[in-house]
């Protein structure tokens, strides 16, 4: 318990450093959420549509 | 001083066939022939590459290695010199384009970038030529996740006198650690005896694949630091050190600070500012390490006995750098090209010390991973589920509709008419200047051509031999108005004779 209690309460030059950052990672954040959900919704259109077949028949030779 | 750091990227590409074609065409080498004819046939005339001066087996530990494997080079298969200055040729069973020699890191991107959109032109015109329904497809990656993998080399232009010994000493923590800021992402694991899923996600496509710390292979037993000694160039000035230890980059940022931070450690090694003290105990067991570990926490054994993470040894690498631009300036590798350079590889770090997410439009393993999870997050799928795969496949898929890489928000470096030029029209910078001018100006009059040299035919003459042994001659600088004097090459030939 005392434990978490310390984990919940960090150093307070730390709180410092979060309450300055934390927006601007927190809004940037948001937005590569909304970027990846946007694709996500796509992404059926743009993927192999039998993807186990793709997989298995993506063979190379070995090269350089 | 570090002498100028001419560079450039050589990539094959995975090439795959589907649909309705005959065995020879399915044949990746064929398909491989077919798609560079394809697009030679439609955007430029012909002009065979130049054997005269290769020696891949020569090794820069100074001795030959002739009863060795040693990389094959198969004449008989298309083998062309673009106006660019590129070649664009058959290696094995891929496409592969190398750029021209560039000055800066920037020109790679430009010149990389270009390349892409010439085998995107390549698959187009390919499709005319195959049957209804039947088509090729091309991946700027490195491994087929079965355990086959081809590369994407770089070439770095060294002052001959700087000892080897030093250059594989003091590279090979950089080689070890950069794949934290330029890992292309991978699922699964390919080393041998180890499950494909006990890794569900690493960092490169290429460190499973690494076994030696040094040596002449590229394909079998690959080497962390390459040995070929084929500089190209003036050998008695000049080293090429071939990097075969990179990942192909879809981000620009991570191709300039791939080629751009390389050029400069080599630049702090040839100046010997670099020192030693960051030499690994154990440099093939920490490549894969590191590879594996995305939450970039582990640690690697250094030889003097301390652990550092990846990112540590970066970062330690990046202080050096940072101080060397300070106090001998970065001509080298281009002052502000370099600047750049130094401040996209220290931003990169700074986001992946504080929280990878912030980097995911620079850093291709984590926009790629942060794919991989949603969609596996999104679908509730297990690690081992062949469509995180096929993200991963279609991550560096050239097909544009297609690509993962070109939907995730990763920043551009270079403006799409630029690269468009790119397609056709050299650097100013180096001697591919003179080779991609001649070629477009004289395509009849050229009967081949290589990186140091272009063999004119004027008709009744022997064939004339131009020597290009200065990759820093025959720049815009040196022989564009020659050039664009000259109405034949023969009045080029007296001009440049005089």
């Amino acid at each position: 318990m005392a434990e978490r209690t310390q984990k919940q309460k960090p150093a307070p030059s730390r709180t410092d450093e979060q309450a300055e950052s934390a927006p601007v990672v927190a809004a940037s954040g948001d937005k590569l959420k909304a970027e990846l959900d946007d694709l996500l919704d796509e992404i059926d259109d743009v993927l192999e549509t039998n993807a186990e077949d793709f997989v298995k028949s993506y063979v190379q030779k070995g090269g350089e | 001083m570090a002498i100028p750091k001419v560079c450039g990227i050589e990539t094959e590409y995975g090439i795959l066939v589907r649909g309705p074609v005959s065995d020879a065409v399915a044949n990746p080498v064929t398909a491989s022939s077919l798609l560079i004819n394809a697009y030679l046939a439609t955007h430029q005339r012909r002009v065979g590459w130049d054997f005269e001066d290769e020696s891949p087996a020569s090794d820069a530990r100074g001795f030959r290695v002739d009863d060795l494997l040693a990389p094959e080079i198969e004449t008989h298969l298309v083998n062309a010199v673009l106006t660019n200055g590129a070649r664009y040729y058959v290696d094995h069973a891929h496409p592969e384009i190398s750029t021209p020699e560039c000055l800066t890191a920037r020109e790679v991107v430009l010149f990389d970038r270009a390349a892409e959109q010439i085998v995107r032109a390549s698959m187009n015109a390919a499709a005319g030529l195959l049957p209804p329904g039947a088509e090729i497809l091309c991946h700027k990656n490195n491994s087929d996740g079965k355990g086959n993998s081809y590369g994407c080399h770089e070439n770095y232009l060294i002052a001959r006198e700087v000892p080897f010994a030093r250059i594989v000493q003091q590279i090979t923590p950089h080689f070890v650690t950069r794949q934290v800021v330029v890992g292309a992402g991978k699922v699964g694991c390919e080393l041998p005896g180890v499950a494909a899923d006990a890794v569900p996600y690493q960092l490169s496509q290429r460190a499973d694949f690494f076994e030696e710390e040094v040596g002449l292979e590229t394909t079998l037993k690959r080497p962390i630091v390459n040995t070929r000694d084929e500089p190209h160039a003036d050998p008695s000035k000049y080293r090429r050190l071939h990097v075969i230890v990179g990942d192909a980059n879809m981000s620009e940022t991570a191709t300039l600070v791939k080629v751009g931070a390389t050029a400069v450690v080599l630049a702090m090694i040839e100046d010997d500012f670099l020192g030693d003290d960051l030499a690994l105990a154990a440099p093939v067991a920490a490549i894969r390490q590191v590879s594996h570990d995305p939450s970039l926490r582990q640690t690697v054994l250094l030889r003097s006995g301390r652990r550092f993470t990846a990112m540590q040894v970066q970062i330690a690498l990046l202080e050096r750098a940072q101080q060397y631009a300070g106090s001998r300036g970065l001509g080298a590798v281009g002052e502000e090209v370099g600047r750049e350079v130094l401040a996209a590889w220290e931003a990169t770090l700074a986001g992946l010390e504080r929280d990878p997410n912030t980097v995911a439009h620079q850093v291709d393993w984590v926009a790629k991973q942060r794919l991989i999870d949603a969609y596996a997050d999104r679908h509730r799928i297990d690690p081992g589920d062949a469509r995180l795969k096929a993200l991963d496949l279609q991550y560096h898929d050239m097909r544009a509709e297609r690509c993962l890489a070109l939907r995730v928000g990763l920043d551009t470096l270079v403006l799409p008419d630029a690269v468009d030029r790119a397609t056709t029209e050299p650097p100013t910078t180096t001697r591919a200047y003179f080779r991609g001018r001649c070629l477009a100006k004289w395509p009849d009059e050229i009967a081949a051509a290589n990186w140091d040299s272009i063999v004119f035919d004027v008709g009744r003459d022997p064939l004339r031999r131009v020597p290009m042994m200065e990759p820093l001659r025959g720049t815009a600088e040196y022989v564009a108005s020659l050039i664009d004097e000259s109405d034949t090459p023969t009045e080029l030939l007296a001009r440049l004779g005089s």
